[in-house]
């Protein structure tokens, strides 16, 4: 098989890379899903919150993909469902797996990484105790209650206060479980704000920041979970221990992009991000092959997603039409005091756009401060942020025009500064 | 003279907001950095509000269940009623995004419309 | 009334009714579990040690190093994976390299082949992880790493094949001597017996002292483990074990069969004998420890951590053979420690006894050979395609981490003693197993199961009993 462009996932990114790709001159293109449908993680998604920034509406997961779906289909582009990517070799030999099609090969000239991400697990935590039934991720709860209709649960201990975690607060409650408490091990939440109003407050479900979960009870059936406070060098504090009978644990404690497809294909990753390395066009170290959405680096809002897919599937289409630019000259993005990352980590500033969105987390909170951006040792802006926090991705917007004027420099630094 | 504080849910900005109240009545709203977070506080303060999300078992569906949400809020201190009156409801295959789940749910005037299209087995 | 029930469906039961189906025998075993390998079986080192450890003249000694060299033949036989990787016992430079010495003398002695003592300069070209301090090893080519998981799967299916009843569910309460014969009583019924084998564990000495004056005494020895991702699988390629030293009996690092990484085990004594649970200062010690022979461990990557209890008897030995006051109880006791390495040899020797006692006779019809379940990663694209076309169920992935399809989690619900749930899925396709911790493929799993099975989905286990996985449907627990 021969596709100009593969799309490994049909989840949000892959949905909008392939329109992206489409309008802009791709007409073969093939999206590989493996799931029974597209959507990704969104069909789980029930809640509303998303699309504010795309539509100017807020709808539910499946609302905000039906309307990618539908311009995918409406554009005729190909895709396989039900169908697993089993390796990505460095050449963009793509072979995947179905039951109608068996294993085949597939040559493309680009692919876009848009596998998304998975949750950290209980082991990965290592928090001790016994192994029961009864231990969840808070996405795994989810697929179980909003895709399959079932209870995980009747009194439930979360630890973590990530998105999914809180939306999962509400969720089982509204279903008739009592959430007993939210422990968080960081001194704050890992989630939006309006999503502890919403889950935690409206049902008086109490947040323990500073807090993880030391034990777990239980040989069957969970049957217990004991939570202590932590000091700052995040061990329990021995006294402060707070003891639950519960038959549910559920863990938000971070997403992983998943990149073991991309390891295979000799994709360089970062150890801050766990996703790929990439410049403007958000291409990785290996010619053709681009990556968006979690896989790259983890989002706060699929709107952005959304966003960085589209330029994605648009950079893929361009390289496929009009091939990889001359060697250009290559900044290095500089995250430093408090800003952890930076995707793009390169930019390339004669054949980048006109304006480049670099998008990061910051590493704790911090109050009326402000992001400052470094061209060499000149400072060219300093925008204030009155909170920023690490549960919410923070952007600077750079300009083609601004950089021509600095010819001279060899990166850019992006920091954050008392304001 | 009453002051509240709330966090604007209106986007993730989640600006703290503080109201000032007289006699039940708002008389100023500051920390929000658009026109919704003064709504939002004025509601929160009189009429608080929700969209309440759930997702219903299908008959004869590829899948089983078919996720719907309010199509307007309903009184936030209706969504547990709401959550039980979705408790008995099943669809029938086909779904198509938007179909009424259940009309007026609770006499809030409501509808509770399905948020996914749902093919036939 | 059987001729022999077998109480435990471990590694070692397994291997003594596999043992006894040579033979024509109406044997039974019995199991508290909801599948084999529960216990001790299925929680420690997966290792299939050399036999230099073992004090000489010991059972320990003897049945380690029979059970060594018939791996081959029986990884070969019962399709199971199996992997010659080498030993290495490493010595620092503040320990006493007469030490190795000694276990040479020692393993030399238990009749261990091969045995050498190497340098620095030669076991870094080996293994070039080793931490900064360790001076001198000693070497063991005989040293394996096994499967615990399919080795007891493969000896009890293998087993049932040829005719062994197995009774899962069901445990044993009482045992009491009848006339020439044994009343083994359940929950709500009794199994009769000419013959039993005490294969039970941690449990073995309550089995014991139920029929024996001569007691015994079991003790719960705990080890914990950390399991790392598969990324971290080559960091050593042998098994690395410490001298005992300073910090104890020290942790070994090992690569497993699968692929990953294996760092453990604490050695902690504990009055619960159903006590698997993990604690902060023993996963905590793990870490200190195995850097005392491994450089580098990538901590990081745990993807699971894990406790299983060793039967450490009191004597210090394996108790294997008839009670000297009670005919017809044969003892497979105490056994910790090489004791999934000894398990093929115990069969061996305990099932040769209970024949002996018995006076059976060899069963012609016995076929000592069994696929595993198929690993379709090890096919040709064409193969694989042939296989996708005639059951397309191996086309479907379930597991994604660990690439495991559809057909093989159904191969591992329909075969003999199939998989009734997640745990069972997970130990024989390794379904769930990966870095993701079955988050995404239990879903999957449990309607398999369901529809399968056919089970309701709210009888789907974890690994049985009171191990639900959900409680009901949505508004209505």
């Amino acid at each position: 098989m021969k596709y100009d462009l593969v799309i490994v996932g049909g989840g949000p990114a892959g949905l909008a890379a392939a329109i992206a790709a489409k309008d802009n001159g791709i007409d073969s293109i093939l999206i590989i899903e493996r799931d029974r449908e597209l959507g990704g993680i969104l069909n789980q998604c029930i809640h509303n919150g998303f699309g504010l920034h795309t539509f100017k509406e807020e709808l539910t997961g499946p609302e905000y993909a039906s309307r990618f779906i539908s311009q995918v289909k409406e554009r005729g582009i190909e895709y396989k469902l039900n169908t697993m990517v089993m390796d990505i070799a460095n050449d963009k030999t793509v072979t995947a797996m179905n039951s109608e099609d068996g294993m085949f090969t597939i040559e493309a000239k680009a692919v876009v990484l848009a596998m998304g991400c998975r949750e950290r697990s209980r082991g990965a935590l290592n928090i001790p105790g016994y192994r029961p039934a009864g231990i969840f991720s808070a996405g795994t709860a989810q697929r179980l209650v909003n895709i399959e209709g079932y209870m995980p649960g009747r009194r439930v201990v979360i630890l973590g206060s990530g998105d999914i975690g809180l939306i999962m607060a509400r969720r089982m409650t509204l279903e008739g479980a009592k959430v007993l408490a939210v422990a968080e091990l960081m001194p704050y939440s890992g989630g939006l704000k309006r999503n502890i109003v919403q889950c935690l407050d409206d049902f008086d479900i109490p947040l323990y920041l500073s807090h993880t979960v030391v034990d777990i009870e239980g040989k069957e059936r969970v049957e217990g979970i004991t939570i202590a406070e932590v000091g700052p060098d995040r061990k329990p504090i021995p006294g402060s221990e707070i003891h639950y009978d519960c038959d549910t644990l559920l863990l938000s404690c971070g997403l992983l992009p998943e990149n073991e497809l991309s390891k295979t294909a000799g994709v360089e990753l970062s150890p801050i991000t766990s996703g790929p390395i990439v410049n403007d066009s958000l291409e990785t170290n290996i010619e053709g092959v681009f990556a968006c959405g979690n896989v790259l680096h983890v989002h706060d809002l699929v709107d952005f997603v959304s966003q960085e897919a589209t330029n994605a599937g648009k950079n893929a289409a361009k390289y496929i039409l009009e091939g990889h630019p001359a060697a250009a000259k290559e900044l290095e993005i500089l995250p430093v005091d408090g800003v952890r990352y930076t995707v793009p980590r390169y930019i390339r500033p004669e054949v980048m756009d006109d304006t480049l969105t670099v998008r990061f987390r910051v590493g704790q909170v911090f109050k009326n401060c402000a992001i400052a951006t470094y061209f060499g040792d000149q400072l060219i802006s300093k925008r204030k942020r009155p909170v920023m926090a690490p549960g919410e991705m923070e952007q600077v917007i750079l300009k083609k025009s601004q950089l021509a004027e600095y010819p001279d420099i060899t990166n850019i630094t992006i920091k954050i500064e008392e304001a | 003279m009453e002051t509240r504080e709330f966090t604007c849910i209106g986007c993730p900005l989640g600006c703290s907001l503080k109201v000032t109240l007289n006699n039940g009545e708002v008389t100023e709203v500051t920390g929000n950095t658009c026109p919704n977070g003064d709504k939002y506080a004025r509601k929160e303060c009189t009429n608080p509000t929700r969209i309440v999300t759930s997702s219903v078992r299908v008959k004869g569906g590829k899948i089983a269940m078919v996720s719907c949400k309010t199509k307007e809020d309903i009184p936030k201190r209706l969504i547990f009623d709401v959550a039980h009156a979705l408790e008995n409801v099943v669809m029938d295959a086909p779904v198509a995004i938007g179909d009424v789940v259940l009309s007026n749910v609770c006499e809030t005037g409501v509808d509770v419309i399905a948020t996914k299209s749902v093919e036939a087995r | 009334m059987y001729d022999v029930a077998i109480i435990g469906a471990g590694v070692v039961g397994s291997a003594i009714a596999r043992e006894l189906s040579r033979y024509k025998v109406n044997a039974c075993v019995i199991e508290r579990d909801e599948d084999v390998c529960c216990g001790t079986s299925k929680a420690n080192s997966a290792i299939v040690h050399a036999g230099f450890d073992a004090t000489p003249g010991t059972l320990k000694a003897q049945l380690n190093v029979r059970g060594n060299e018939m791996m081959d033949q029986l990884s070969k036989d019962l399709d199971f994976p199996f992997k010659r990787n080498g030993s290495l016992v490493v010595c620092t430079k503040d320990q006493d390299p007469s030490l190795l010495e000694e276990l040479l003398e020692k393993g030399k002695k238990n009749g261990v082949p091969d045995l050498k003592i190497i340098d620095r300069e030669e076991l870094l070209k080996m293994e070039p992880n080793l931490a900064d301090d360790v001076v001198k090893a000693l070497y063991a080519p005989t040293g394996a790493i096994v499967c615990p998981f399919h080795l007891t799967i493969a000896l009890a299916e293998n087993a049932a094949d040829n005719g062994v009843e197995f009774f899962l569910n069901t445990e044993v309460k009482e045992i009491k001597k009848a006339d020439g014969h044994y009343v083994l009583t359940t929950e709500g019924e009794t199994i009769e017996a000419k013959t039993v084998v005490n294969a039970a564990g941690v449990y073995a000495d309550r089995f014991n002292n139920m029929v024996s004056d001569k007691k015994l005494e079991i003790i719960a020895r705990r080890g914990q483990y950390m399991l790392l991702d598969k990324d971290a699988g080559a960091h050593v390629s042998h098994t690395v074990f410490q001298l005992p030293g300073k910090m104890g009996k020290g942790v070994l690092v090992t690569p497993t069969v699968h692929g990953n990484l294996l760092v453990g085990p604490t050695a902690e004594d504990i009055e619960n004998k159903e006590g698997v649970n993990t604690t902060m200062e023993g996963l905590d010690s793990l870490a200190a420890t195995s850097s005392l022979s491994v450089k580098n461990v990538p901590l990081r990557q745990v993807i699971t951590s894990f406790a299983g209890l060793r039967a450490h008897e009191a004597g210090g030995d394996f108790v294997i053979g008839e009670a000297e006051d009670a005919k017809g109880f044969f003892n497979a006791a105490g056994i910790e420690s090489p004791g999934l390495s000894s398990a093929p040899a115990i069969g061996e020797m305990v099932a040769a006894q209970v024949a002996a006692s018995l006076g059976l006779e060899k069963d012609p019809s016995f076929n000592g050979t069994r696929k595993g379940i198929l690993n379709p990663a090890g096919l040709s694209m064409e193969e694989r395609n042939e296989l996708i076309r005639s059951n397309p169920a191996y086309g479907q992935i379930i597991c994604r981490c660990e690439s495991v399809s559809e057909g093989e989690i159904l191969d591992a619900i329909h075969r003999t003693l199939g998989a009734r749930s997640l745990d069972g899925v997970k130990r024989r396709t390794r379904a769930g197993m990966g870095r993701c911790q079955s988050g995404f493929c239990s879903p999957k799993v449990m309607e398999i199961l369901e529809r399968e099975v056919p089970m309701s989905m709210f009888d789907v286990t974890k690994n049985g009993h009171d191990s639900k996985i959900v409680f009901g449907y949505n508004k209505k627990i």
